[in-house]
């Protein structure tokens, strides 16, 4: 174990011996990945008096918060040590957070999908674990000094008698050396927002000055006495299995200790990183030919006649009907292309396999599901392996996180031995699951006031594969390789919508969303239809940051723009002429604002066909429907000679209820808002009739640091009276819409395909008449 | 093998080595160095930065027996957590990083940059800049610390 996993460790074990007071979960009779997913709590979780509590204060009056929401760069960590600090009135440094350990902390299933900040924030987990903390010592306290709790305050630890300061008692003299534990109480208060001094307050992050120093621990630094170094060796294409491997190949090679062969899977373990590397390069291997590849030039239309599994989320039955009788109608269809997570450091983790059990340092985002999947992998028993989340390079959703820790487990387990594993940028790139491809169609009928009537949205997108969750290691490349498959595709005809569900952003937020009789959506358009062909993919996919609800809204916001232009509206007044959902307008408005928006209808109406021209461009989401809010203005210049976008302004409005750390929501709006913007101007995964060609950082075009950096204003909404929610996908949802409409302001041309590369800008320019 | 000496951070260090072996494994490795990373293993993004006798270079396509002897400064070798280089202060004051894995190459090749020339225009700058990527794009704020640093050595 490394010195701070062994200090974890430590830690829970003093708080488990001494003297402290415990808030459980379990305890409380439910399971927080059951209450979030419905899920029950997976097989080899530790005893509870080991993981099942959120937060323990020590008789020294040290806190400790358990968390099973994991720092991945997105800055949660900060925000729930802060809530913590505030729930229980002490400064934010007193709080010790520890977060994804399977031995320490509580199975909250993955961190992902904008769950982080809901799931914590508000009424359950570690935030109702803080507000049962506080009300306990409440009561303890109000019985050491025989005052009504109404009548006593905290700060920094200490709870005293209101104005009579002298009388008070600190946490650690109320727990003694007494072990008390307190059941989660649902019924516990929450701080009001608005007396806030901790959470809410823009806190720098601690791990900052680690980073910016080179002394932060990634899991690529994890160092492990003995430990050896692993490399794999994947097949030469896509399809190709084994057939032999001549391990005579690199026999005289320095430090080379074992070549590992387990079905499909090749992987060599040398002394020291440099030689497993020359090694595998060198080894020699026979594979089969490949299984062949679609043409990427015909792919998106390859997707319509294919088998499918569909998925109904919307059906009036009238759309046909309304369509019919409208004054316009308008048609279009929107291409997505497959793109990456491509983080800047490719995947790396380490394992420590022996005969019995096993210690992981893994960058997941599920723990949990990395235990009984290696558990899975290595025949020993789930509660044999422990993982601890050691964080990656930023992953944006599933990279090669989950298939690095699986190389690592088989390589240690084949040599007895720590192994780390790092992939090679093409092993990272060319066998990752990408975020999924995407040809959407949308279909509407505006009557003669130009108010949308009915609208019909229809989409084909291929996948394979997924997060791997508890027991589906085939859903990534090395579980494949090991003779895993993944979770099996069948294709089946729609059923009838059964409740609103727009977690997809399936549902433009134009739609009325009913369903039995409720209308739950956030629009006004009654006659509406959304119908999803799920097909088979190629490749393998996965979850990528706002995975189909960044698809899905470049194809809403892009249509809805043609429409307002087609009857001449201003895209703000016809958005929001649309929309009933006072949150969504609000952000939108607020975007506007920002960006002193003037009302008239695109294209620009004096802007020259030639030379550099300016546009602008708006697009708004509520992210999976109601998880959180962002309207987004953006102003371009366009070089009508070379095609070229530059993108010179954002204007963001931001809702995400109570603000937990305004810096940190600014960081992830920036962040979200600048990604989004390099996913629509140059992303795309490209293949041969073998393999995948974008694998490196001069085939896959990602915008680097050297740009002109445009400038950019957040405005937060922040609600305290209103429900947290997901924070970090919102401003990257919206961006290719914003940018695609901002050049059809310029120049009267609509792209519906991304990216929207300089070359396709200037095709486009060059076909207008 | 062959021995190589190698002056990182104002230390000398005596390793026996493949004298091809990049940079970088004898830093994260051999010195285990926590600054310079792994990230492409091509010099296409920047990761591996280390500066060596006050030029930047991608230590992933530097074989060691190149920089024997020189001066190697790190990520590590420029300040600490309580005592940070101004360009590291910069980045801290304007919380300037997501997940940090990129922060090594774009300080790094910043102040590598900025010290030589330090009266750099913005597009200088973002040329300097040009092959260096955070796929979190915390663009804006790197790019403001950077400027704060740049004020400072204009002085």
């Amino acid at each position: 174990m490394t010195p701070d996993a062994r200090a974890a460790l430590n830690r829970r074990n003093f708080l488990k011996s001494a003297g402290v007071l415990i808030v459980g979960f379990r305890m409380a009779g439910g399971d927080a990945a059951q209450a979030q997913f419905g899920q029950a709590p997976l097989p080899g979780a530790p005893p509870m008096d080991q993981v099942d509590s959120w937060i323990a204060i020590a008789a020294d009056g040290s806190i400790t918060a358990y968390s099973g929401k994991e720092e991945l760069g997105q800055g949660i960590s900060t925000a729930q040590q802060q809530l913590v600090a505030e729930e229980l009135s002490v400064p934010f440094n007193r709080v010790k957070l520890i977060y994804c350990d399977t031995a320490l902390t509580p199975d909250q299933a993955y961190t992902s999908g904008s769950q982080s900040h809901p799931a914590n924030f508000n009424h359950g987990n570690l935030a109702q674990a803080g507000a049962t903390a506080r009300e306990a010592l409440f009561k303890l306290a109000s019985q050491r000094l025989g005052v009504p709790i109404a009548q006593l305050t905290a700060a920094n630890g200490v709870i005293s008698v209101k104005g009579d300061a002298s009388k008070k008692v600190t946490y650690g003299q109320l727990v003694g050396g007494k072990k008390l534990s307190v059941k989660l109480d649902k019924a516990a208060k929450r701080k009001d927002p608005r007396e806030w001094t901790v959470l809410g307050k823009p806190i720098a992050r601690p791990d900052m000055p680690l980073m910016a120093t080179g002394q932060f621990e990634y899991v690529h630094n994890v160092r492990l006495p003995g430990m050896l170094h692993g490399r794999v060796v994947r097949p030469p294409v896509i399809g190709a299995t084994l057939i032999s491997v001549d391990e005579s190949s690199i026999k005289d090679m320095p430090g080379v200790i074992k070549v590992v062969t387990r079905k499909n899977f090749v992987g060599v373990v040398a002394e020291k990183p440099w030689q497993a590397i020359q090694a595998a390069e060198k080894l020699k291997v026979s594979w089969t030919s490949g299984a062949g590849l679609p043409k990427q030039s015909e792919f998106y239309e390859s997707l319509r006649p294919q088998p499918s599994r569909d998925l109904k989320l919307l059906d009036s039955k009238d759309t046909q009907q309304t369509i019919a009788t409208a004054s316009t109608t308008l048609k279009s269809t929107f291409y997505h292309p497959y793109q990456m997570h491509g983080s800047v450091g490719s995947s790396c983790a380490v394992a420590d396999v022996q005969s019995d059990r096993a210690t992981i340092y893994s960058p997941t985002q599920g723990v949990w599901y990395q235990k009984t999947a290696s558990a899975m992998i290595t025949g020993l028993k789930p509660e044999n392996v422990h993982v601890i989340f050691r964080r990656g390079s930023g992953c944006y959703g599933l990279n090669g996180a989950d298939t690095v820790t699986y190389d690592a487990v088989v390589l240690s387990q084949a040599v007895g031995k720590p192994v780390r594993v790092q992939l090679s940028r093409k092993d990272e790139m060319a066998w990752e699951n990408y975020g999924n491809a995407w040809v959407i169609e949308e279909r509407a009928g505006l009557d003669a006031r130009g108010n949308i009537i009915a609208w019909e949205h229809e989409s084909w997108t291929p996948a394979l594969g997924n997060r791997p969750g508890p027991s589906t290691p085939g859903n990534v490349i090395t579980g494949m390789l090991l003779g895993y498959q993944p979770a099996p595709f069948t294709p089946a005809p729609a059923e009838e919508p059964k409740r609103y569900n727009n977690g997809s952003n399936g549902i433009p937020s134009y739609m009325m969303g009913n369903v039995d009789g409720v209308a739950a959506g956030t629009g006004v358009v009654k006659s509406e239809s959304v119908i999803v062909h799920n097909v088979q993919s190629p490749f393998w996919t996965g979850p990528l940051r706002s995975p189909a609800r960044l698809q899905n809204t470049f194809a809403h916001e892009s249509f809805m723009d043609e429409m307002a232009a087609h009857v001449k509206a201003d895209p703000v007044e016809f958005r929001v002429r649309h929309l009933r959902d006072p949150r969504l307008i609000g952000v939108l408005e607020a975007a506007a604002k920002a960006a002193k928006w003037e009302p008239r209808p695109s294209p620009h109406p004096s802007n020259p066909k030639t030379g550099v021209v300016t546009g602008r461009g708006v697009a708004c989401v509520a992210y999976e429907g109601d998880n959180g809010y962002t309207g987004i203005v953006v102003d371009i210049e366009l070089n009508q000679d070379t095609g070229k976008v530059i993108v010179k302004r954002i204007f963001a409005g931001i809702d995400v209820g109570p603000v937990s750390n305004p810096d940190g929501l600014r960081n992830q709006a920036e962040g979200g808002a600048l990604q989004g913007m390099s996913r629509a101007l140059g992303e795309q995964v490209t293949w041969d009739d073998q393999k995948i060609t974008s694998v490196d950082w001069r085939t896959y075009h990602s915008l680097p640091l050297g740009i002109e950096m445009p400038k950019i204003e957040c405005v937060l909404m922040n609600r305290p009276d209103d429900e947290a929610t997901g924070a970090g996908e919102t401003s990257i949802t919206v961006m290719a819409a914003a940018i695609g409409n901002a050049i059809f302001d310029a120049t009267g041309v609509r792209l519906r395909q991304i990216p929207l590369t300089a070359e396709r800008v200037k095709d486009a320019l060059n076909a207008r008449a | 093998m062959s021995v190589i000496t190698l002056k990182v951070n104002g230390q000398t260090h005596t390793l026996d080595l493949d004298p091809a072996t990049p940079l970088l494994y004898a830093l994260s490795d051999d010195l285990a160095l926590r600054g310079p990373k792994f990230g492409c293993g091509l010099g296409q993004c920047g990761a591996c930065t280390a500066i060596v006798n006050g030029a930047a270079i991608r230590s992933c396509v530097t074989p060691v027996s190149a920089v024997a002897g020189k001066e190697i400064v790190t990520l590590e070798g420029l300040g600490t957590p309580a005592n940070p280089h101004p360009i590291q202060k910069a980045f801290i004051d304007e919380q300037a990083a997501q997940c940090g894995f990129c922060l090594n190459g774009v300080i790094l090749t910043a102040k590598a940059f900025l010290d030589k020339n330090p009266k750099a225009t913005e597009p200088e700058i973002q040329q300097a800049l040009s092959t260096v990527l955070c796929r979190c794009f915390t663009h804006i704020r790197m790019h403001e610390a950077i400027q704060r640093y740049a004020k400072a050595v204009a002085k």
